[in-house]
């Protein structure tokens, strides 16, 4: 704090190089914004947090103005109020007037700012823009009419993820968002994993709704409905029911699903466990084989995808398990099916995720057995919450209920999956007993925690020094598979996600997630892991007797037939 | 011969200031400029707009005249001398006597004229004057100076010194005028700092717009250390009615490339761009060779004459966008990006292209330098106002009698120049207003005529010096029409990133379109509800500067807002009576069938291009409001005046 | 074979990102147009993706995305034309060719593109087909006048 500043006659005090935006939120002050993404350079776009400042002939941008001493500012002068509420009223002049209609009705941005700014007559009107709805991505669906060209979905498919499926088009009024030559999202470079559609203010991007196709089929008798759901949703719900960020309504959850009619209820946080099997396996298997190393992690749909178009030199790096949602959609349909004495075709199989690029996975043609999908349905954090609420579900008047058995199960090293540097951990935990025969003190793996881009670490394992490094967000993936295209050669594992921090943070999460929820979201996780009793996957007991008595041991034939894949070289346009 | 001449020229530009040429050089030099010539030399002006009227003509017919004659003569192609509505121009000097100027010389004028003229007889066909500095030449008699003529003699001309004199593609021409002598003196006596103050203290202030003095921004990119710097020449001129970079460029480039060495020096960047429209293919053209006739002289490249210091020059073509006008656009635009602007601070003399310091000057404050350090700053600070120093080049266009470029001392009035140099409004039709500072500046009216040209004056009246478009408008000239002009080229030209521009500028000419048309339905038609819209665009007009992220956008609304408060009334009429005064906007009008006199012939009705027109035969037609476009076909066709205008 | 595109990008040795736009300049000079498939070539030798060089060409007024017809129709929108129809013969110019103003007909016969006032204000409603000029158009003559370049082609 060295500087001092007047604002509204009220003296504060701010750091040098801060901006004007920086100064007023660390004393507590805001002034509404829609381009600006926090830790990215200011474009300066959308003009909603001009303020005036002494001296200054035309209004500044709080983003992107430095402070400097002795600055004297208004942040809400009738000036600026009439101008942001111009800009505003400008924006829905050429906006769709369907808001009782749109996904975003009540967390839209620009709802937000009009009822802030007590927008309450149409004073401005004019010509609209019209475009086509692109629905052409498993994934993902644009709205162009609604986006009111923020840049922020540009920004984070370039600078986060390094895709760069989408950029603006065009010039002047007729600018919108697009792909390269305006084919539809599925043509284009997209991995699907939906990050644009955490900082869309507007309902101009969403994901592809699967919530009807599930309620219809909760509803026929004769269709088994099995449903689990991903280690990150038990504590990201809870916002959505307006609980505190982090909280774990595991039990809740159970409840509701079950009073919606699921039939079974089951964790992915136990295929997540079988992942953990099969890939620690895979790595200890590469490593004492001299196998093709650094190995990659699959997890990620995301990744994977993003691995196919521009990483297609290290697909071979690339572990061949199938990603927990698929694993367990394939044992659901074999192992489950074979037990419970249900026809596999009969089973109807929902997965809950956090995720947009899980619906694309699923659909994915290696995902399916003698032509039935695996995983039939995937709805997002966000799609069960409104499933909830759709059934009438008051979920606190719920009392905790468990998940079923066999596949609801799981140790705490499935269940860190859910945020970034969590595959890591647990891989390590069991990849440390089957090399050593002894379990990892503590079970920690230190350096591999934590919500930044990367993380690197060397670990004992025995003798061997294992070099491990943790991604997300491609864009910081791709930095390192360059680095190792260029010969870098001291990793033996690396795990990638996608989003950044992991899938605490992915795509289908709450709308409105931000750094203190994602931070929250991963403390509940390390803190169940703290308190669980079994912290390995290779000490699930229903893990060994699924080994037992269904695929034999890690790596198997069976396991090969059900749990591995293998990746496609894709054409980058 | 070829090397013989460079060696001497060489020689003259080693030459250390203080030491006088000897008198043989000063003559071969002189040979060099075609002032002293042993063989006649014929000049016609053949920038782009000479060439509209017709120059290549004249050459071809000047060069078949002398082939069929057989005289050894040069045709040289010079550029623009800046009276455009007298173009093409034809100049011959013979030997010994002076340069004579002649006007509209047509391809079919050429063989009289130098018929007469190598007879030794002065020709019947209007002339300019004859050239009066070469004083060992004979002058013409009964010929007036060229300097005397009553374009020229009100002007000042620094920047357009050589246009329209001098060979273009000569840089031997350029060098026997003095040239690059500025920049080599300055390489010898100023240190980059000293180069700076210099120019600081002549005055020198941007000529592309916003009028920053130009030692003062040079100043920031020299004091910021960097491995690399930059210099970018703005020559992407889109205003419409500006045209005075092209033929400073098309006229004398090494001018501007001596300028540009200079500036660089001054902030010490080794690398230089010119940005510049691709529409412009001849200036284009002039450039590439006067820079590698440059490198050629070693006046580019690594080394400079063994100073030191290196200068890289390279073209970069614009692919149309106006907007890319503005700084960071432009940078961005070099760069392979969207010409969108960006915030600044980071202003581009600290963090510009590729993220090093970057200076951008426009084309007229470059060729403005030599001349600064030749003569001195007190020199180009004594001319012009208190804030604004030196000379501007307007570009004269619309409802004027004399069309043209010319260059005037800050200070001048603007009645001056309409009315003393450019010779009043064409036709005898009276004067209404003069739009200065293209789409982003304002209307000069009667009122103001006596303002004396200079930055802060013409923003006074609302108007802006912007790169110095100046287009008249007479009685005739419709001021709703004017603003919609301008709003439709800046809405189209907008680059769309930030809200108040983007859907602001949109607003507000779909408020001026409906304004200037017939009212489409009962809402609209309420003149009420119009007016809403006048002073919804008033409102508009005001949050759109105050909040746009860049000038194009801060300015855009300046054309309404200006022709708003100098011509409400007309505004007025348009909503209440739907009168447009001037005749102009032809959609206001309301046509109706006088159902006494129409006698059902049906020709108006085939004649109608949007079938508004019902009727049975031998019935009285009639006109559907709602489809009628207002085009008056059907008054055209109609044989019986049954048609009627409201 | 080298490709059209190959060849100009052989005059960019090591290029970067700020060498696209002359590169895309003498792609469209050369071939006429930014094909799909010059851009992902551009794109790349540049390592930069497809979108964003799309989005850079459609942001400058000089990059056009489709192959012109053989004959490119021009039909002028300025302010005279618009007063005598130009509109409506447009609509029926779009209707007779069967594409819109931007595209190419599948014979890759006629191109249509809409221009501002192309000064021959005298003329209106005029259209400028491979520079020929047609006169006071009608919706009655525009077929003749398709017909008389489609019987040069026989």
């Amino acid at each position: 704090m060295n500087l001092t500043i007047e604002v509204n006659n009220n003296i504060i005090t701010a750091d040098q190089g801060d901006t004007i935006l920086e100064a007023l939120n660390k004393n507590g002050m805001s002034v509404p914004t829609l381009c600006h993404m926090k830790g990215l350079f200011p474009t300066g776009a959308c003009r909603m947090c001009v303020v005036e400042v002494e001296g200054r002939r035309n209004l500044v941008t709080a983003c992107s103005e430095p402070v400097m001493n002795g600055m004297k500012i208004k942040t809400h002068s009738l000036r600026v109020i009439e101008s942001r509420k111009t800009i505003v009223e400008l924006l829905l002049s050429n906006h769709p007037d369907d808001c009782l209609y749109c996904e975003r009705n009540g967390s839209c941005e620009l709802q937000g700012l009009s009822e802030d700014l007590n927008i309450r007559e149409r004073r401005i009107s004019g010509q609209k823009n019209k475009f086509k709805l692109d629905v052409s991505s498993a994934s993902i669906v644009r709205d162009p009419e609604k986006c009111i060209l923020c840049g922020r979905c540009v920004r984070v498919c370039e600078e986060i993820e390094g895709v760069s499926a989408i950029e603006f088009v065009g010039r002047g009024s007729k600018t919108f968002i697009g792909t390269s030559f305006n084919h539809g999202l599925n043509l284009s470079t997209c991995v699907n994993c939906g990050q644009c559609i955490m900082v869309c203010p507007t309902g101009a991007l969403k994901e592809k709704g699967h919530i009807w196709e599930v309620k219809d089929m909760l509803g026929k008798p004769e269709k088994t409905v099995v449903v689990h759901y991903a280690p990150s949703i038990s504590v990201s719900l809870a916002e959505e029911f307006g609980l505190p960020s982090g909280y774990n309504m595991i039990g809740l959850m159970n409840a509701a699903l079950r009073r919606m009619g699921f039939n079974y209820v089951f964790d992915t946080s136990f295929s997540a466990d079988l992942t953990i099997m099969e890939e620690a396996s895979e790595l200890v298997h590469r490593v004492q084989n001299g196998g093709k190393l650094p190995m990659i992690t699959s997890c990620c749909p995301g990744w994977i995808k993003y691995a196919e178009e521009f990483q297609s030199d290290l697909l071979e790096n690339l572990s061949s398990c199938k990603s927990p949602q698929q694993m367990m959609g394939a044992i659901i349909k074999s192992y489950f099916a074979e037990t419970e004495n249900i026809a596999p075709e009969n089973i109807y199989s929902v997965s809950i995720m956090p995720c947009t690029a899980k619906k694309f996975e699923q659909q994915r043609e290696e995902m399916t057995q003698n032509g039935i999908s695996d995983v039939d349905a995937v709805l997002t954090t966000r799609e069960l919450a409104r499933l909830i609420r759709l059934y009438g579900i008051d979920i606190n008047k719920l009392e905790p209920e468990l998940a079923d058995s066999p596949l609801g199960t799981r140790s705490s090293a499935g269940k860190i999956f859910g945020t970034s540097g969590g595959v890591m951990e647990a891989a390590i935990r069991s990849a440390h007993y089957f090399i050593t025969g002894k379990e990892l003190v503590k079970f920690q793996v230190k350096g591999v925690r934590g919500l930044e881009g990367r993380k690197e670490a060397k670990v004992k394992v025995g003798e061997l020094e294992v070099g491990v490094a943790v991604v997300s967000g491609l864009k910081n993936a791709e930095i390192l598979m360059d680095e190792i295209r260029n010969g870098r050669n001291d990793l033996h594992f690396i795990e990638v996600m996608a989003c950044p921090g992991g899938c605490i943070n992915g795509g289908g999460q709450p709308i409105g997630t931000d750094e203190d929820a994602v931070k929250a979201r991963m403390m509940s996780l390390y803190d169940i892991d703290e308190k669980d009793a079994i912290k390995v996957s290779h000490k699930n007991p229903y893990i060994t007797e699924l080994y037992d008595k269904f695929l034999g041991k890690p790596l198997g034939h069976k396991s090969h037939e059900l749990l591995h894949t293998h990746y496609q070289i894709r054409d980058v346009n | 011969m070829q090397t013989e001449q460079k060696f001497l020229l060489e020689q003259v530009l080693m030459q250390s200031e203080k030491t006088a040429l000897t008198p043989e050089t000063a003559q071969k030099l002189r040979v060099i400029r075609k002032e002293h010539n042993d063989k006649a030399v014929i000049f016609v002006g053949a920038g782009t707009c000479g060439l509209g009227a017709g120059a290549a003509e004249t050459i071809k017919a000047a060069k078949k005249y002398l082939q069929e004659k057989n005289i050894e003569s040069q045709v040289i192609s010079v550029g623009c001398i800046g009276l455009c509505s007298s173009e093409p121009i034809m100049d011959v000097k013979l030997p010994g006597k002076k340069r004579l100027s002649f006007e509209k010389v047509k391809g079919a004028d050429v063989a009289s004229i130098l018929d007469n003229i190598f007879a030794g007889n002065l020709p019947e066909h209007p002339m300019l004057g004859q050239f009066s500095d070469q004083e060992d030449q004979t002058s013409w008699s009964d010929v007036p100076s060229l300097n005397d003529h009553f374009f020229f003699k009100p002007q000042q001309r620094i920047v357009l010194e050589n246009c329209g004199i001098s060979d273009p593609v000569s840089i031997e021409e350029y060098i026997a005028r003095n040239g690059y002598k500025a920049y080599l003196n300055a390489l010898k006596i100023f240190s980059r700092e000293d180069l700076c103050d210099f120019i600081e203290k002549s005055g020198l202030r941007g000529r592309g717009g916003g009028g920053f003095p130009t030692g003062k921004k040079w100043k920031f990119a020299l004091a910021t250390e960097a491995d690399q710097k930059y210099l970018i020449c703005n020559a992407d001129e889109g205003d419409p009615g500006a045209f005075m970079d092209r033929a400073v460029i098309e006229g004398d480039p090494h001018k501007l490339l001596e300028g540009m060495a200079l500036a660089a020096y001054a902030i010490g960047a080794s690398k230089a761009y010119v940005y510049i429209r691709a529409e412009y293919p001849l200036a284009i053209e002039r450039l590439v060779t006067a820079i590698k006739q440059a490198k050629e002289y070693g006046l580019l490249g690594k080394n400079i004459f063994g100073s030191a210091v290196d200068l890289d020059i390279v073209i970069k073509k614009g692919a149309g966008a106006f907007v890319c006008g503005e700084e960071t656009a432009l940078i961005h635009s070099i760069e392979g990006r969207r010409g969108m602007p960006r915030p600044r601070p980071p202003f581009p003399a600290v963090n510009g292209l590729f993220g090093k310091p970057t200076i951008i000057n426009n084309v007229e404050t470059l060729s403005n330098l030599t001349a600064i350090v030749n003569k001195g700053a007190d020199w180009f600070s004594s001319m012009g106002t208190t804030t604004s120093k030196g000379t501007k080049v307007f570009a004269l266009s619309g409802k004027i009698a004399t069309t043209g470029l010319v260059e005037i001392p800050m200070g001048t009035t603007v009645r001056d120049i309409i009315f003393k140099i450019a010779g009043g409004i064409a036709n005898g039709k009276k004067f209404k207003a003069v739009q200065m500072g293209g789409p982003s500046g304002g209307c000069v009216t009667e009122a103001n005529l006596d303002i004396k040209i200079d930055y802060e004056n013409l923003i006074k009246v609302g108007a802006m010096m912007g790169s110095g478009g100046m287009v008249v408008m007479d009685e005739d000239t419709c001021m709703v029409d004017v603003a919609k002009f301008f709003m439709d080229f800046i809405q189209r030209e907008s680059c769309g990133k930030c809200i108040p521009c983007r859907e602001g500028t949109r607003r507000m000419l779909e408020i001026l379109e409906s304004i200037t048309s017939k009212p489409k339905n009962r809402e609209t038609h309420e003149p009420l509800a119009r007016m809403k819209g006048v002073m919804q665009l008033e409102k508009l007009g005001k949050v759109i500067k105050d909040t746009s992220l860049c000038g194009l956008g801060q300015t855009a609304p300046n054309p309404v807002l200006s022709t708003l408060k100098w011509f409400r009334e007309e505004y007025e009429e348009h909503v209440f009576d739907k009168k447009c005064r001037a005749g102009v906007c032809t959609n206001l009008r309301e046509y109706t069938i006088n159902v006494e006199k129409c006698t059902g012939c049906t020709i108006c009705a085939k004649k109608c291009p949007t079938g508004a027109i019902l009727g049975g035969r031998k019935q009285p037609h009639f006109i559907i409001q709602d489809k009628c476009i207002s085009c008056g076909s059907c008054e055209e066709a109609c044989k019986f005046d049954a048609v009627m205008v409201s | 074979m080298k490709t059209t595109v190959q060849e100009i990008l052989d005059q960019y040795p090591g290029a970067g990102r700020d060498s696209l736009i002359p590169i895309l300049q003498q792609v469209q000079e050369k071939i006429g147009f930014l094909s799909e498939e010059s851009v992902i070539e551009v794109g790349k030798y540049l390592k930069m993706p497809a979108s964003k060089i799309f989005g850079v060409a459609t942001f400058y007024n000089q990059f056009r995305f489709n192959q012109p017809g053989k004959y490119h129709v021009q039909v002028c929108r300025g302010t005279a034309c618009h007063v005598l129809g130009s509109a409506t013969v447009l609509d029926e110019i779009e209707k007779q060719l069967k594409v819109k103003a931007g595209q190419t007909t599948k014979d890759k016969l006629f191109s249509l593109e809409v221009v501002a006032c192309i000064g021959a204000c005298g003329l209106a409603p005029v259209i400028n087909i491979n520079g020929e000029f047609h006169a006071k158009v009608t919706i009655d003559s525009i077929q003749s006048i398709f017909d008389s370049y489609r019987n040069r082609e026989e």
